[in-house]
């Protein structure tokens, strides 16, 4: 497969899955301005959440106030963000046309769909939109491309490079999110029971999907422990950081065997070396070595394996 | 002349190179004037490519070298035993049409001041009468001078400028000859030293025209003079860029700086 | 000015179409209009969405598809094929000749100044000879009929004709539409077009290259308004589809980059310009190119289809020219007729363009797509005064051409069935065989009385039917 098919998928993958963080994020902030609190509450909120996709700057520098439009406007519609739904499914779609080949016809033709969709919802007054719909269309669209890769594509070298993407991007943002938190997850004395940080967690869980499934998993009251535990170690949470490296390696290892020994993978190794560590861990020595210590370390490991991911098979040699 | 000539370009990298391909033409070419003895191209931790003979009779050289490297340096070293010809190059295997180097290129084409100085040359009917005169206008219409002109400066912007280097006089000679309907172009080569015996030590460039019966004839504005035994022939080119004897693309993002060493120096008999 | 219809002969239906009439006649009006935005849905799906090469236009347009099929017998479609066949024959010849020692010019069939002054002539490949002498591999020849036996080549396309998709494509559709069409009527197919153009570009590999030749298409990629017919044939063919950078020169050959390391290639078939291919030898700036490629071309370490320098043969200006060559190479009359054409570079010429204005098709040495063109009968006073201050200016620019007859086919409009202007393009394969598919891509002018086919001027496009008995 040429290196740059690879490229173009892996980067498929990648910004799918931004998308659908952007989303989330929109939903998760419309969320917020419902919730009976301070002014300034809610605008700390949005600035973390911000903060989590490296786009607070640019947001307060273009729109200066948090408002439900703006949020919109800067999420969904901004070109100038770069992780803005419109440019996340633009370059999905972007990279898939120039790997069309490498793709099914009912992949090509959902994502196809998305880009075609997304047009007419930018030809939309916006007072015609809501958040709500906003959101369905992108969770409900990036659900059927990923359907239809599951579904059709073959299990081959460019499925392992969309998944890759996918995987590396989910681990990266909720290591990210958690990091811009994590002073709300950390146990202390003082917070706990109060109305705040519950509705704090409940604000990072919702922001991950995750605040239903959490609740069957742990049952009972949300406790900060259980929330990190959740988004950190366990093996059922989907886009717990052990969930997503483990898709990660698993996939590394698809591609390892599939090349064989000539092909260099040391992306492979240091997967399974990062995950070894993961494992090796419970979410009290996570505490003990200090959260945010420990989100620091995964993000930059994560981001030596997408280094080696490139130059293992994304150069193609000189 | 039985001349030893080290000629050495050095490429630095401000930051390593992934890769650099380049194509040589730095082989003395064939002819009655040129008899090489010795003749090593070299290029540090470069890998030799395809090695051919063009249409124009030039001797062409592929190289790349793997990175990644900060400074790459192509030498040259060779012994040659030249001969005066009175610029008339005879002997030299070509299958190109002369037509050919009609074509005008971004470095040649012609403004009013450039058709103007090449429509002033009358009163002649022979075309290798022509050709000197139009040399030269050329010689006596741009100085010599160092550090006036770029890379990039054109026949007309030289004229207009009245001053540059044998780039540029060498330019402005040949969009004159091709005003007047006779192909022209571009050579690239070594001179040992000017008329009055001053070494040079820079590499040289002049111009060939095209004479009916005669065949290409070289004239070197620069120094108002034709090529003879002090001179030493690589290759030709519609233009500089056309003509040049290493042309190269490096992979990588960092700056990059030239030097270059020229030294052309006679043997004892 | 009477055209030929394709199909009819006063209400007579000729011979080809006999079968055709039936389904036309007994063809429901919602019907037709059902399966019009049926394959409308498909052509959009497949995303074939692109301009004809140097129409320019909107990358995402669709080219309006008729569904009527256009239709040659057995017979017609014989002495065509060997027309083609041997203009193909006599362009590579010519331009093995003008790369080498110029026979035909040293012997005064052609004017020097055409050939070598041509900025499509490529001085950096004169003297080397391409594996088995062939320049251009893939002749897109368009064609317009006048009557029954009445043939003229318009222009010939030597570099990298496109429009095949289409040709892939309408056939498709046609027969997912109306496979009960393809039962009663014997039509030759065409879908073995892409294994062919495999087959004749592994058999131009160099002799360098041991085994399986390694095919690529070359594309600038996929801004490109032609992007989609790179890939659906890189596709069909089951080869890579790259850009520049996915290639790379070492030491002797060209490699791409994949996920498992450099694999050699051995055959490019670029549909990137010659300016663009390397920028060690061609424009310096090129991004497209591949840094020391021609080096490896001459040395015999690539073969490139179309080789460099053979846009030489498709000049308009050297168009003229051609049934020349075919007499002067093969020793062989022309068997399809070039259009009269005047020069106006030449006094004579100039003299009588310019007072039968009016009469003529002008048009521009190196333009295409229907552009900078004059249709003399079909244009207005002001328009003609117009263009003949563009001829004064650079009379060298300029060719004339009696405005052809061309033929009509019925075609589905607005009111029904009606008869629209037809060209043809024909798709000739040359390696070490000459292949032509019997078909090729059908253009039409769908503005009533229009004679411009290109798809920028509102044209389309039709299924082209040869009959098999």
């Amino acid at each position: 497969m040429l290196s740059r098919t690879a490229a173009n998928l892996f980067w498929m993958g990648r910004h799918l899955e931004r998308a659908e963080t952007a989303a989330r994020l929109l939903d998760v902030g419309q969320r917020i301005t419902l919730l009976p609190n301070t002014e300034e509450g809610y605008q700390n909120e949005w600035n973390s959440l911000l903060q989590a996709s490296g786009t607070s700057e640019l947001f307060t520098g273009k729109y200066g106030e948090i408002s439900q439009e703006n949020i919109e406007e800067f999420i969904f519609f901004d070109r100038e963000n770069p992780s803005s739904v419109v440019n996340c499914i633009e370059k999905a779609r972007e990279a898939g046309r120039i790997v069309r080949t490498a793709l099914t016809s009912q992949v090509w033709d959902a994502l196809n769909v998305t880009y075609q969709d997304l047009r007419k919802i930018e030809n939309t007054p916006r007072s015609r939109l809501d958040t709500a719909s906003l959101t369905d269309f992108t969770t409900s669209h990036t659900s059927t491309v990923r359907g239809a890769i599951n579904a059709t594509q073959l299990r081959n070298d460019g499925w392992h490079f969309m998944n890759l993407g996918y995987g590396l991007e989910r681990a990266d943002a909720t290591a990210r999110l958690l990091d811009v938190k994590y002073f709300v997850l950390l146990p202390r004395i003082e917070f706990v029971g109060s109305g705040l940080d519950t509705y704090q967690w409940q604000v990072i869980l919702r922001s991950l999907s995750a605040h239903r499934s959490y609740h069957w998993a742990y049952g009972g009251d949300i406790t900060a422990g259980q929330v990190a535990d959740f988004l950190i170690l366990n093996g059922e949470s989907p886009r717990s950081l052990i969930t997503s490296l483990y898709e990660v390696v698993w996939h590394l290892e698809g591609l390892a065997r599939r090349y064989g020994d000539a092909v260099s993978a040391e992306a492979r190794d240091k997967g399974r070396d990062v995950m070894e560590q993961l494992q090796a861990r419970d979410i009290d020595m996570i505490f003990d070595e200090g959260l945010h210590e420990f989100l620091s370390w995964f993000i930059q490991e994560l981001g030596t394996i997408s280094t080696l991911v490139h130059q293992d098979y994304l150069l193609g040699g000189a | 002349m039985k001349l030893r000539i080290s000629h050495e370009t050095t490429y630095r990298y401000g930051r390593p190179i992934r890769n650099l391909v380049q194509s040589l033409r730095l082989t003395p070419s064939v002819f009655e004037g040129q008899k090489v003895h010795e003749w090593q191209i070299d290029v540090t931790d470069g890998i030799r490519g395809p090695g051919f003979r063009d249409g124009a009779g030039d001797w062409i050289e592929g190289w790349n070298v793997r990175g990644p490297v900060d400074q790459v340096t192509v030498r040259v070293q060779g012994r040659i035993d030249t001969r005066d010809m009175a610029g008339v190059l005879r002997g030299h295997r070509e299958v190109v049409h002369p037509l050919t180097y009609m074509t005008h290129t971004d470095f040649t084409q012609p403004d009013d001041a450039l058709r103007d100085l090449a429509n002033s040359v009358n009163g002649t009917s022979d075309n290798l009468d022509l050709a000197h005169r139009l040399s030269l206008q050329i010689s006596d219409s741009i100085a010599f001078q160092n550090g006036v002109t770029a890379n990039n400066t054109t026949a007309a912007e030289a004229l207009a400028l009245g001053a540059g280097v044998c780039q540029d006089h060498t330019h402005a000679l040949i969009a004159l000859a091709r005003i007047r309907h006779l192909p022209a172009r571009y050579v690239s080569g070594y001179l040992h030293s000017t008329i009055d015996g001053e070494p040079h030590d820079a590499a040289h460039a002049w111009a060939e025209i095209h004479v009916e019966g005669l065949g290409w004839v070289g004239f070197d504005a620069a120094n108002k003079c034709c090529p003879d035994e002090r001179y030493v022939r690589l290759g030709s080119g519609l233009d500089a860029s056309d003509a040049a004897p290493i042309r190269g693309v490096a992979m990588g993002s960092g700056a990059e700086d030239m030097a270059v060493a020229v030294q052309v120096e006679e043997l004892a008999q | 000015m009477s055209y030929y219809n394709e199909m009819f002969e006063g209400d007579q239906v000729r011979d080809p179409y006999a079968r055709l009439r039936e389904w036309v006649d007994t063809m429901p009006d919602d019907f037709r209009q059902m399966k019009q935005a049926e394959a409308e849905a498909l052509f959009r799906r497949i995303g074939i969405t692109f301009a004809v090469y140097g129409e320019g236009g909107d990358p995402d347009r669709l080219i309006p598809f008729d569904m009527m099929p256009r239709v040659f017998e057995q017979a017609e479609w014989r002495k065509l094929e060997r027309g083609i066949k041997q203009r193909a024959r006599a362009l590579n010849a010519f331009l093995r000749d003008v790369y080498g020692r110029g026979e035909i010019v040293r012997a005064g069939r052609i004017p020097a100044r055409l050939v070598y002054q041509n900025e499509a002539y490529e001085k950096s490949v004169v003297g080397f000879v391409p594996p088995r002498g062939i320049y251009s591999h893939i002749i897109g020849i368009d064609l317009v009929r006048t009557a029954k036996d009445e043939f003229y080549v318009l222009e010939d396309n030597c570099r990298t004709p496109s429009g095949v998709s289409y040709m892939l494509e309408n056939r498709e559709i046609m027969m997912r539409m109306f496979p009960q069409l393809f039962r009663k009527n014997r039509i030759e197919p065409v879908d073995q077009y892409p294994d062919l153009l495999r087959r004749t570009l592994e058999s131009v590999a160099p002799a360098k290259c041991e085994g399986r030749p390694t095919c690529v298409i070359l594309t600038p990629g996929h801004y490109n308004s032609a992007y989609y017919e790179h890939s659906f044939l890189a596709n069909l063919m089951g080869v890579e589809l790259v850009e520049g950078q996915d290639l790379f020169v070492d030491g002797d050959f060209c490699y791409m980059r994949t996920t498992t390391g450099p694999r050699k290639v051995d055959v490019i078939y670029r549909r990137i310009d010659d300016p663009y291919l390397d920028p060690l030898c061609f424009r310096p700036d090129s991004m497209l190119g591949i840094p020391g490629l021609m080096n490896v071309y001459r040395s015999g370490g690539v073969s490139i289809c179309s080789a460099p320098g053979a846009g030489v043969a498709d000049d308009k200006a050297i168009y003229t020219f051609v049934p020349e060559m075919i007499r002067f190479y093969l020793g062989e009359q022309p068997i399809l007729n070039n259009v009269q054409t005047w020069t106006l570079w030449k006094d004579d010429d100039y003299r009588y363009v310019m007072e039968n204005l009016g009469d003529l098709v002008v048009k521009e040495v190196h333009g295409s797509g229907g552009y900078g063109m004059l249709v003399g009968p079909k244009s207005t006073k002001e328009e003609i005064e117009m263009f003949r201050h563009k001829i004064k200016a650079n009379p060298s620019n300029y060719i004339a051409q009696p405005t052809l007859a061309l033929s009509t086919c019925p075609t589905f409009v607005e009111e029904g069935i009606a008869p629209r202007h037809v060209d043809l393009r024909p798709y000739c394969l040359c390696g070490d065989r000459i292949e032509l598919v019997p078909g090729g891509l059908t253009r039409v002018a769908l503005r009533d009385g229009s004679l411009v086919v290109n798809s920028s001027q509102g044209g389309g496009v039709k299924d082209t039917w040869v009959l098999s008995e």
